[in-house]
């Protein structure tokens, strides 16, 4: 990645514990400005308590403490007073698709309306810009008033991002988006993961090495909580410069 | 000689089925001997007159309203009050020492005989604050009583709703009480109408704290702070004096069509909710 | 914001151990003087009550709701559990599933209504073929059994379904029938539940007032068969409370205090019991 770009997302010397049990160790780790991140790492490498740690949603788990920091442009999010605001700059997509048993549109609509009332012609608008951007609206613009729970699962999962969208994140998340989808989904999400990069940042926590391979810039290789390499993402794959992440990426373990 | 296994079974089988079919044979039993009894003395008039001559003649308009308003008056208070008590465990806290402790005085209030709400009901609405024997009085003390049945079903009834919900919401930048009230309490709805369902329910049968409290007045009610019978004491009065067996028999039915009514709503609200969850 | 509501919502959740606070206090304020006046002892262990007299002892009445009590689990317990291991393990899920609710239905008929019905039909074939007054011990008893019916149900349908499902299919595999397999595997494994079932039935039924005062038949002596009159503790406080002033107003609040203790400590030992595992 070219040097010119500023960080979006600054970690600092970061670590979790939950208990007693650490979850994460020292991680320092810069987050370009549109780029895609990827996060590898085997199950409890501390991938999504990575995530976690960087919207906060750590807090609303009762016994993790967290050490270190984490900018966001520049601003320590611990220091942000109004936590759904950090949370509405940095949005967030699940491993399962999760559909509010409610319509398509009111799926969408969900995140602005806690901060304001919507006019009908701005939220239609809404709706199509975001469905449009997470490559959905095609498929759904006929019947933006059924359920969204009656969606196909790579369907429900565009339209998770639609809604991620739908707050105006300046940073958004996926953990494992693709996990539970079929390959023809899977890929019209990574589609549309690529698009969103030239307006967002994006960091990808995906235990599909080659997904990591396909989408990220650069890749980061979380290992037992610690942070063992991060580069371009070709060199990650092609000359590690750690054994265990050749390992890894090599299908030695995982 | 030792019988085989297999003979055991059915005969197993057999007594386990009576017992069973015994059950709800009681059940219909006590349901038809009172509708049997008290259904051709139901009339519209007997439902929108006065009480007349201590029940031996009229109607039982006025116990029909002293029910409803005591019901209001406890669903009033006890459903507030128990939905936010259940928020506030369900939503607000994490299991510890004060959820312990707020817990066993949940569980102990249940066990509370309606006879000590009674007495309770008594000396504080009645005496000490001089509500006197009333409606509100009535309300009151039966809201105390409902209170653990309407706060259990509630947080079920959240506890029940996904745990992802929650963090999408509060992903989307809810506050913990946006995420309560967008996220959690519309699909927790049927539950916690189940639990005030069941309240309701538990209000009209209740009898002994209703005679302590708010009295036996034949009266129409004209404010809350009059006395005022419900249905069941009215029942109770009628069949215990022997004022009119014709009157109790049909009080009692209207008494158990009522009930039924809002069991059976409580049950299949209940049923849906589940029955949603399982498609969900 | 938050904070200000999250206070407000703790302060409802309080309610609940404030009011059961609220109850002790003036239970207690009214009727422990009179208990300290005539001793403990008297009180509890007194076998005259006579208001009129200054006498109150409730002995026949705590007697009273302990037979009454023991009868209606003698016939509640074995007819309950063996409804919950029918409809928990027997019944088909679609039979089930109706019965289930009916028997909880048991519960929301107004208990005057079951009164009712023991005076109307069940004591007068008591008093024809067994003889007494029949309102008696064994009249309240049988209604009681019904009344407890579905707390013994509901629990042990719990407790029931709470058996590691792995514990039922081995014992089948070893060949054991659907009835050995619940006698002596899931029975044994579920019965700290029961148990808590049954303990929170009695609780129920101490604390049953309206269809005991119309069926027990309230005499105030110690019952000698179960064919006797007898008053309760609870129907004791209901029958007076109507008219009662003074000392004797007092002696009933005292026996509400009784009624108290005995409840909350069944209920104590109900949640010890279901907490504790297999």
């Amino acid at each position: 990645m070219t040097a010119r770009m500023k960080n979006k997302i600054e970690i600092l010397d970061l670590s979790v514990r939950f208990g007693d049990a650490v979850a994460l160790q020292g991680v320092t780790l810069n987050i370009a400005e549109n780029e895609i991140l990827s996060i590898i790492g085997p199950a409890n490498s501390g991938k999504s308590t990575l995530l976690m740690a960087i919207n906060r949603m750590i807090e609303r788990v009762t016994n993790a403490t967290v050490e270190g920091s984490v900018l966001l442009g520049g601003q320590d999010v611990a220091a942000i007073r109004d936590v759904q605001e950090l949370r509405r700059r940095i949005g967030m997509v699940y491993a399962m698709p999760i559909p509010l048993p409610m319509s398509i549109r009111d799926n969408i609509l969900f995140g602005p309306r806690l901060v304001r009332r919507l006019r009908k012609s701005a939220s239609d608008d809404l709706v199509e810009q975001t469905l449009v951007a997470s490559y959905l609206w095609d498929e759904v613009k006929d019947r933006l008033d059924s359920s969204a729970v009656k969606l196909s699962g790579g369907q429900q999962q565009r339209l998770c991002i639609a809604r991620t969208l739908a707050v105006g994140p300046e940073v958004i998340m996926f953990d494992e988006p693709c996990s539970g989808l079929d390959p023809i989904s899977t890929a019209k999400v990574e589609e549309a993961m690529k698009e969103l990069k030239a307006r967002h940042t994006l960091i990808l926590v995906t235990n599909n090495t080659k997904q990591a391979a396909r989408v990220g810039d650069r890749t980061a290789f979380l290992l037992m909580g610690k942070l063992i390499e991060v580069d371009d993402t070709n060199k990650i794959f092609t000359a590690p410069g750690d054994k265990r992440t050749e390992d890894y990426v090599t299908g030695k373990f995982g | 000689m030792r019988i085989p296994p297999s003979i055991t079974q059915k005969i197993a089988k057999i007594s386990l089925t009576l017992a069973c079919a015994s059950a709800v044979a009681a059940l219909v039993f006590v349901i038809g001997f009172v509708l049997v009894g008290g259904l051709k003395h139901v009339t519209w008039a007997f439902l929108t007159e006065p009480i007349l001559d201590m029940g031996r003649a009229g109607g039982i308009l006025p116990a029909i309203v002293g029910t409803i308003l005591m019901v209001f008056v406890a669903i009033g208070i006890a459903a507030p009050l128990g939905i936010a008590s259940a928020i506030y465990l369900a939503e607000y806290t994490q299991e510890g020492k004060v959820t312990q402790t707020i817990r066993f005085g949940i569980n102990c209030l249940a066990g509370v005989p309606s006879i000590i709400f009674g007495l309770f009901g008594f000396i504080l609405f009645v005496v000490m604050l001089g509500f006197g024997w009333s409606i509100i009085s009535g309300g009151l003390s039966l809201a105390a009583m409902v209170l653990p049945t309407i706060i259990r079903t509630a947080e079920e009834a959240m506890r029940a709703v996904p745990r992802n919900y929650r963090d999408v919401a509060a992903s989307l930048g809810a506050t913990r009480w946006q995420v309560v009230t967008r996220a959690v309490l519309p699909y927790a709805l049927p539950g916690v109408l189940t639990g005030v369902i069941l309240g309701i329910g538990r209000s009209i049968e209740e009898t002994a704290v209703v005679i302590f409290t708010a009295g036996s007045a034949v009266q129409m009610p004209r404010s809350l702070f009059d006395s005022a019978r419900t249905m069941s004491v009215h029942f109770y009065i009628l069949a215990r004096e022997g004022i009119s067996n014709d009157n109790a028999y049909a009080t009692a039915a209207v008494l158990i069509c009522t009930i039924l009514v809002i069991n059976i709503t409580a049950y299949t609200m209940m049923h849906r909710l589940m029955r949603g969850r399982r498609a969900a | 914001m938050d904070r200000f509501i999250s206070k407000l919502l703790f302060i409802a959740a309080c309610s609940s151990i404030a009011i059961l606070a609220l109850i002790a206090l003036f239970i207690f304020k009214e009727g422990v003087p009179i208990i300290i006046r005539s001793g403990l002892g008297h009180f509890l262990f007194g076998r005259i009550w006579s208001p009129l007299e200054g006498q109150f002892g409730i002995l026949p009445f705590i007697i009273g709701s302990l037979w009454v009590t023991a009868g209606a689990l003698i016939l509640g317990v074995p007819l309950g559990v063996a409804c919950a291991v029918f409809l928990a393990e027997f019944a088909p899920a679609r039979l089930a599933a109706v019965l289930k609710p009916a028997i909880e239905l048991l519960a929301g008929i107004p208990s005057v209504v079951y009164g009712f019905l023991g005076v109307m039909w069940l004591a007068p074939i008591i008093r024809v073929h067994l003889g007494g007054p029949g309102l008696s011990i064994l009249a309240a008893s049988c209604v009681l059994a019904i009344m407890i019916l579905p707390t013994i149900v509901g629990v042990s349908i719990d407790a029931i379904h709470a058996v590691p499902r792995s514990y039922k299919e081995g014992s089948l595999a070893l060949g054991a029938t659907e009835w050995q397999t619940a006698w002596r595997v899931i029975l044994p494994a579920a019965r700290s539940g029961i148990l808590a079932g049954v303990i929170l039935g009695m609780g129920r039924a101490v604390g049953e007032t309206m269809a005991v005062i119309m069926i027990s038949g309230n005499a105030t002596q110690i019952p000698h068969s179960i064919l006797d009159s007898v008053r309760t503790l609870t129907a004791n406080i209901a029958i007076e409370m109507g008219y009662a002033v003074g000392d004797h107003r007092e002696a009933l609040f005292a026996t509400g205090i009784v009624l108290f203790f005995f409840i909350m400590a069944l209920n104590t030992v109900a949640l010890r019991v279901a907490r504790r595992r297999f």
